[in-house]
């Protein structure tokens, strides 16, 4: 197969960048997408150009390392899988294929297609977690779990953090980034004593962080690799209400 | 330098009972008083489940941690990959498991070269990592009653195996990512992303801090600390394609090795057996199917060569080989493990079927797993619910629907037993340092079990550095040696100097290009089956293509920006080294045990034929310096509880 790829190159964070085209011959449709680049990169470095940049680790869409916005979608145009799962199967031979970073204000570039996504970590860091040091916890049989509400805690913490759904929300929202950890903890017994402080803490984060509001388009429920649902974003949204009508100071870890 | 001629290595086994070693050693050992934890820094690099659980425990003690990853984030290192399972003794299924009867399985699931006093240990803190992951939160599956559910998994004959989906890595991981994300709010943790340890620095003798290059930047920093933690993973992408992620890498654990830690069995590496066959020359990585497929599906390849053929070709679909056709060559040769033998033995089989030309698809070099027996018997919702991700997974590389036609697998590079050597405190042979989970070589002998690495990683992290850490700790003074050391100058220099000699070389080659045929020689001489002509052979290769490497090889870009070529350049530089020493090991251990299979030692029967009497030993070498033969030292492994036989599945 042949392509046309229009990559966006940015040579660092502070310099400008634009689209770059180059015309890629000899595709075979069992490649994957991040297989086409690297062949892409092979020939770039045998012309002595700087391979094009971009984030990528386990190939096989758990890590949530890959990211790209490829023909104006997120991870491409197939649904539930990530760039790395995507095939050139799923293009066709001459096709024009453009591909750019994620873009929010919270993600800055760091090169190429390569952007920073540390807002993400600092998210978790105000408070996604259940405050428990290691030892002295009790056996794990003594909390039971209905298998229903195990799941649908499962679905929510499926999230991988790629930053798909800030990537193609026009507001370059992280709702459902941050809805997916607080409905997972909300729903968990172990997750109930921190339940409010968690969830005001994690959205002030988020706030601070610069990621714009939800005006539930639901673009991140079509994008996301994952399926999360938007419900949990309607979950957090109780959520934080209900944090509003509690004695915070009753709980754990707030100052 | 090297070690004195007098050296022995020293496991430090507690003596005692089995099941009391780890207790009275826990009383034994030297505790820091907790107002003085604060006063010593821990520098541990990688955050899986092995680093980001040592980090997070050692800083809910009071320790100050440093945290290093090379990957943008902390929950992305490759342990999020783990599909299937994590064991422990819980026994909650009442099918007669036990901390003994898990320590048992392992040490003969590891063909009798992994240390009795380890293993043990490693069963019974396996229970408190489950009661620790789900306080966390941490989503395992359920039953209807609430509460935990377990499975078989990899060769085990009770149901011992947690899981979440087949995502259990990811939900652990998730699970030491969020404590280790409460340390760095909490400040105790400092964590460093896209930061890539590049030198261990020692000072009279003991471990006391690192070397790194900011990925981003490319700046070359140095960082003290009292005490070195490697938790940086195996080095199963020396064969290139594996189902590692693609910047999983030895380099953390090699320069250590360089520095004076000794390697343990380099050459036990674990060939998967239910991977996605390679489609092309381009292929990056190999995709691992969770082998928790094999309690549903049916290993086969047809009888008849001439039937494969016309199956390669397309001229017939699997479905219409006739059932008297098939050959179910795992449950006809083992009828009490059937298609759940463990990974070495399905592995090997493979191997065998496809070369005698009974392999199917394009290449000749898959066998089907087949779940149309499993389809009718349960129906599809049954399957779909327990695999429904890993069949979805399958198609979107594929392209083919395993609902309807047998999946094909093929065995892949997949986990490396061997690594650094550590005694029972998990300390390497430099004082101070010290080599957690994938990383080291302690527990999984020659052969891992499967739901073992996730157990091990995280036993090594939440359970056993944080007491055996303090035992050196307390003996060391408060005070630790600056960054402006000398040594750790010289340490900068050598980094730079060797990022300096990539960048300047301006060959014709690309890293990749070397490291694809590097890795095509590990697999033909090194992999599945070795011989020791073929080693030989495989040695002199490897040598040939390193002194091309170091002349030939084309980095694009300068050492000061965000450069991925540079990067990969400095991790394949030290594949070569230890694809050496992994050959060299493989040559010098004259019998098959566990993964490492050598084909002038078999039983009749084709099965893999031990040496007790002359190999009954771990293999930690010593290097010696750069172009020279690195010095073999021995650590005999003594069996009190377990007596070995010769592994039958049948």
């Amino acid at each position: 197969m042949k392509f046309t790829l229009k990559i966006w190159r940015q040579a660092g964070a502070n310099q400008s960048g634009e689209l770059k085209t180059y015309e890629i011959d000899n595709i075979s449709s069992d490649m994957s997408f991040l297989e086409m680049l690297d062949v892409l990169n092979e020939n770039l470095v045998q012309k002595g150009e700087d391979p094009v940049h971009f984030d990528h680790d386990c190939r096989e869409g758990i890590c949530g390392m890959c990211s790209l916005y490829i023909n104006g979608r997120a991870h491409g145009p197939q649904r539930a899988i990530t760039t790395c799962q995507l095939h050139m199967r799923s293009f066709n031979d001459g096709d024009t294929i453009v591909i750019e970073p994620w873009r929010a204000k919270a993600f800055p570039v760091v090169k190429d297609l390569v952007v920073d996504r540390s807002a993400f970590d600092r998210i978790i860091q105000a408070g996604g977690f259940v405050s428990v040091d290691t030892g002295g916890v009790p056996d794990a049989n003594l909390i039971p779990i209905p298998k229903d509400t195990a799941s649908e805690a499962m679905d929510a913490a499926t999230c991988i953090g790629c930053g798909a759904c800030v990537a193609t929300c026009k507001n370059a929202s992280a709702m459902l980034f941050v809805s997916a950890k607080v409905s997972q903890l909300a729903m968990l017994p172990q997750g109930q004593v921190e339940r409010y402080s968690r969830v005001e803490k994690m959205v002030a984060q988020m706030d601070e962080e610069g990621f714009g509001s939800c005006t539930n388009t639901y673009a991140c429920e079509a994008e996301c690799p994952k399926e999360i649902s938007v419900t949990n974003i309607a979950r957090m949204n109780a959520e934080y209400l209900k944090s509003k009508f509690t004695s915070s100071d009753s709980f754990a870890g707030k100052s | 330098m090297p070690l004195d001629d007098n050296f022995q290595l020293d496991s430090k086994i507690p003596s005692g009972p089995l099941a009391e070693k780890w207790d009275q050693h826990k009383f034994d050992i030297k505790l820091v008083n907790p107002a003085n934890k604060r006063k010593y820094e821990i520098i541990v690099i990688g955050t899986g489940l092995a680093g980001a659980s040592a980090s997070a425990s050692l800083a809910e003690l009071g320790y100050n941690v440093r945290a290093f990853c090379f990957q943008d984030s902390a929950r992305r290192a490759h342990s999020i990959a783990a599909q299937g399972g994590i064991n422990a003794a819980k026994n909650y299924q009442n099918d007669g498991d036990s901390v003994y009867r898990l320590f048992y399985d392992t040490v003969k699931g590891g063909d009798y070269r992994s240390r009795e006093a380890n293993v043990y240990r490693l069963s019974q803190v396996s229970v408190n990592i489950i009661d620790q992951a789900v306080a966390q939160g941490v989503p395992f599956a359920r039953e209807y009653g609430g509460l935990l559910s377990n499975r078989s998994f990899g060769g085990a004959q009770v149901s011992r195996t947690f899981y979440a989906k087949g995502q259990t890595g990811q939900q652990l991981l998730l699970g030491a990512y969020s404590a280790l994300s409460r340390q760095v709010a909490a400040g105790k943790v400092t964590l460093h992303t896209r930061e890539e340890m590049l030198d261990v620095v020692i000072v009279d003798g003991k471990a006391c801090g690192v070397v790194t290059r900011n990925l981003i930047s490319g700046e070359i920093k140095s960082y003290s600390a009292h005490a070195v933690v490697l938790a940086s993973g195996g080095y199963g992408n020396v064969f290139y394609l594996s189902t590692n992620a693609m910047g999983s890498n030895v380099t953390a654990a090699w320069k250590a090795h360089r520095k004076g830690a000794l390697f343990a069995n380099p050459c036990f590496t674990q060939i998967h057996p239910t991977c996605i066959p390679v489609s092309g020359h381009y292929q990056s990585k190999l995709t691992l199917m969770s082998e928790s497929l094999r309690n549903d599906g049916r290993v086969w390849v047809p009888k008849d060569i001439a039937v494969s053929e016309k199956l390669r070709k397309k001229e017939m679909r699997p479905r219409d080989v006739a059932e008297a056709d098939r050959d179910y060559y795992l449950e006809r040769k083992y009828p009490s493990f059937g298609n759940l033998v463990p990974r070495d033995v399905a592995s090997r089989n493979a191997k065998d079927v496809c070369d005698e030309g009974r392999g199917v698809g394009k290449t000749g070099l898959a066998v089907f797993l087949d779940f149309s027996d499993a389809i009718n018997r349960d129906g599809r919702d049954v399957i779909e619910a327990k695999y429904g991700n890993l069949f979805d997974m399958y198609k979107q590389i594929t392209g083919e629907n395993p609902y309807e036609t047998p999946m094909m697998i093929y065995p892949a590079v997949h986990y490396t037993m061997g690594g650094l050597w550590v005694d029972y405190n998990l300390m390497t042979t430099v004082p101070g340092l010290y080599a957690l989970g994938e990383c080291n070589f302690s527990d999984h002998g020659a052969n891992r079990l499967g739901a073992s690495a996730l157990m091990q990683g995280l036993a090594d992290g939440y359970f056993v550095i944080p007491y055996t850490i303090g035992d050196y700790l307390a003996r060391q003074p408060y005070k630790k040696v600056s960054a402006d050391h000398q040594a750790f100058k010289e340490a900068e220099k050598g980094v730079k100097d060797s990022i300096d000699q990539l960048l300047n070389m301006k060959g014709e080659r690309s890293v990749d290009d070397f490291h694809r045929e590097l890795g095509k020689i590990m697999w033909d001489y090194c992999g599945m089956s070795r011989t020791a002509e073929g080693l030989t052979k495989a040695r002199q290769m490897v040598k040939d293509l390193k002194v091309e490497f170091e002349k030939n090889l084309k980095v694009i870009g300068s050492a000061d920006e965000l450069n991925q070529t540079l990067e990969k350049a400095l991790r394949v530089k030290d594949f070569f080294e230890l694809a050496e020493l992994m050959i060299v090991d493989a040559f010098e251990r004259n019998e098959s045990c566990g993964g490492h299979f050598r084909e002038e030692y078999q039983t009749p029967d084709g099965e893999a034929l031990r040496d007790d009497e002359n190999y009954r030993y771990v293999a930690a070498w010593e290097y010696l310096g750069e172009g020279k033969d690195e010095k073999l030292h021995k650590e005999d492994l003594d069996f009190e509880y377990v007596k070995l036989t010769q592994r039958s599945y049948k």
